[in-house]
């Protein structure tokens, strides 16, 4: 690959576009240098960065003494974890030591957090190199990255689109080569929903699996983080370093995690997979026919693979967006009750002297649309004489779902579906309409309802040239069986292998789209 | 269940929101459409279904109370809006 790189031929992939599998055996061979690679990262974002906007702040300088430092340690002959060296994008909401972290919201404003994350931890343990924080909905409350107080990201697949959300500059960061690897977070489909929406993989392990501590806390029983990358593989690799217990996180499972490298099979022999109706389907409405299309063919092609595949239908999964709707919120109403200009981030300045009015005006002035509309829902519904009617049905009704989440793997090993149920939709297209923002995340809220690992791997392209993503679903803890049905399809395809290429032509247009 | 934008009020106080008057119209109108779409949780029959607060199973997880180094007061205070002598400073809170 480097010698044909060096060879001058016209195609060979520069060094931003490949994997961090592939990079990971050319840094640790020496052919190529941590430095090297982040300057390939840094030209990619001179390029694409002005229209893509995926990151709302860059580290250039860390990352270059960090990629320093692993290239002195390598040039020392220490041993490395297969990720050092790597270019890695962190969603805004991950808490790093001595870099602001705003969460994308105008309230934290200024905020250098005095300590790290546990996932920031490891990946500065494991050697990966800090290139920026990523764009994000405010609070990871939204579906298309249109909520941040720092602008709107695009999708390097149709500058005119959403990247989908909340996740959704990490996602634009893998799908423009802006960085070799990225961090998320879901809470409802925020990994997943922009992984299939710019065409990349992400999954959200099972709740608990990778600490929460130092994530900036949005819905806490739903909340988890997790890894978006260019291929399974990636995922793999990067699901080796997030994995483990962490006692700073009381909902962290003390289970030793596997390697999960060793998931990768090229086969699906003797998977049981069982495509689930309301996946494709929330009362009565079905997904985009080129959506329907493409899992449907994924489905074939899982079988050819040597999976059995079937079908199932799990009633309660159409009730899960008014349960979401009503969770999350509550448990946001309370997380955000501490942004209240006393103890950091913005603070209204004309508050008249007055202790209540200061709190009401910081968080007023300070929270965007989105935020407020939920903790006014989610207030709303944990008040004094609704709590029965909202907080304690939706919670019941999460009982039903998960029971059906578990009457299902009682036949099947993963599960699988749409992600969503459109191609990325254009800017602008539902900002002023909440209820049809919170209907694009129908098939993956399921998921975290239940607390289970999901996953979005590329399976497809609109006639328009847009990617459709399949969902994947396992028991808790069964994150290794998901990777092993989307290692195998994935090797079987090469969407993977597509890029986009978010520059514009000299009429305003995107250029042509995939090269592969 | 309709909202009236009085109760979009009390619920702002609540929330310790101080919304403008557009706001207070647009929540209106936004929350009951919300609201009324969740209205449809009420045909479920959830009798004797007990609530799910958490994915995972876990009773109290306690840990040793042992001392450890914590912050320090300038890390503390190093993002506070306002502060004074090692403590956040706010409007006066007692008359």
């Amino acid at each position: 690959m480097r010698g044909s790189r060096e060879a001058g031929q016209e195609h060979a992939p520069a060094l931003h576009e490949l994997t961090a599998h592939e990079l990971s055996d050319l840094l640790g061979s020496r052919q190529v240098s941590a430095r090297e690679v982040l300057a390939s990262v840094f030209e990619r974002i001179e390029e694409v960065e002005g229209e893509v906007h995926a990151y709302v702040r860059l580290t250039r300088e860390v990352a270059e003494q960090q990629a320093c430092e692993i290239d002195e340690r390598r040039a020392r002959g220490e041993g490395l974890s297969p990720l050092a060296g790597v270019p890695l994008a962190l969603k805004d909401i991950y808490c790093t030591r001595g870099i602001e972290t705003t969460c994308c919201s105008k309230i934290l404003g200024g905020f250098v957090p005095p300590y790290d994350a546990d996932v920031v931890e490891r990946c500065r343990r494991n050697g990966l190199i800090f290139v920026g924080k990523t764009n994000m909905d405010e609070f990871a409350m939204g579906s298309s990255t249109e909520n941040s107080a720092f602008g709107v990201t695009r999708n390097p697949w149709d500058l005119d689109r959403v990247p989908g959300g909340s996740s959704g500059g990490s996602a634009a960061a893998m799908a423009g080569s802006e960085a070799v690897v990225a961090m998320g977070t879901d809470t409802g489909g925020s990994i997943r929903q922009p992984a299939s929406l710019c065409g990349v993989v992400g999954l959200k392990p099972t709740y608990g699996r990778v600490s929460r501590y130092g994530v900036i806390a949005f819905a806490s029983s739903l909340d988890q983080a997790g890894p978006i990358t260019k291929d399974v593989r990636d995922c793999a690799l990067m699901m080796n370093v997030l994995a483990g217990h962490d006692p700073r996180d009381s909902t962290s499972i003390d289970v030793a995690p596997p390697d999960y490298t060793k998931a990768l099979l090229p086969d699906a022999k003797g998977l049981r997979i069982g495509l689930v109706k309301e996946f494709m389907e929330y009362q009565g409405h079905r997904v985009d026919p080129e959506v329907d299309r493409a899992i449907a063919a994924a489905v074939e092609r899982l079988r050819e693979l040597g999976a059995t595949c079937g079908e199932i239908s799990l009633p309660s999964l159409n009730y899960s967006i008014p349960v979401y709707y009503i969770i999350a919120p509550a448990e946001a109403s309370s997380n955000l009750a501490r942004y209240d200009g006393v103890q950091y981030g913005y603070r209204a300045p004309d508050n008249g002297g007055d202790i209540i009015e200061m709190y009401s005006r910081t968080r007023d002035e300070g929270f965007g649309a989105e935020v407020k509309r939920r903790i006014m829902l989610g207030t709303y519904a944990l008040s004094a004489g609704y709590y029965d009617a909202y907080y304690l049905k939706a919670s019941q009704v999460r009982t039903l779902i998960r029971r059906d989440f578990d009457r299902a793997f009682e036949q099947f090993d993963v599960l699988v579906g749409a992600v969503s149920p459109t191609v990325a939709f254009r800017l602008g297209e539902k900002t002023d309409d909440p209820l049809a923002m919170y209907l694009s995340d129908v098939c993956t809220i399921p998921v975290n309802m239940g607390g289970l690992p999901g996953m979005s791997i590329p399976c497809g392209f609109s006639a328009d040239g847009l990617p459709i993503g399949l969902q994947l679903v396992g028991r808790a803890l069964g994150e290794e069986a998901l990777l092993r049905a989307a290692y195998a399809f994935e090797q079987s395809t090469d969407y993977h292998k597509r890029r986009a290429h978010p520059i514009r032509d000299k009429n305003g247009r995107r250029a042509a789209v995939a090269r592969a | 269940m309709r909202l009236t934008p009085e109760e979009v009020d009390h619920v702002a106080l609540l929330a310790r929101l101080k919304l403008t008057g557009e706001e207070r119209e647009r929540f209106t109108t936004q929350m009951n459409s919300i609201l009324e779409h969740f209205e449809q949780l009420q045909q479920i029959d959830t009798a004797g279904v007990p609530p799910m607060s958490h994915a995972v199973p876990m009773s109290n997880v306690l840990r040793e109370d042992e001392p450890a180094p914590l912050l320090t007061p300038e890390e503390a205070l190093g993002n506070a809006p306002d502060q004074a002598r090692d403590c956040f400073r706010v409007p006066r809170v007692i008359e």
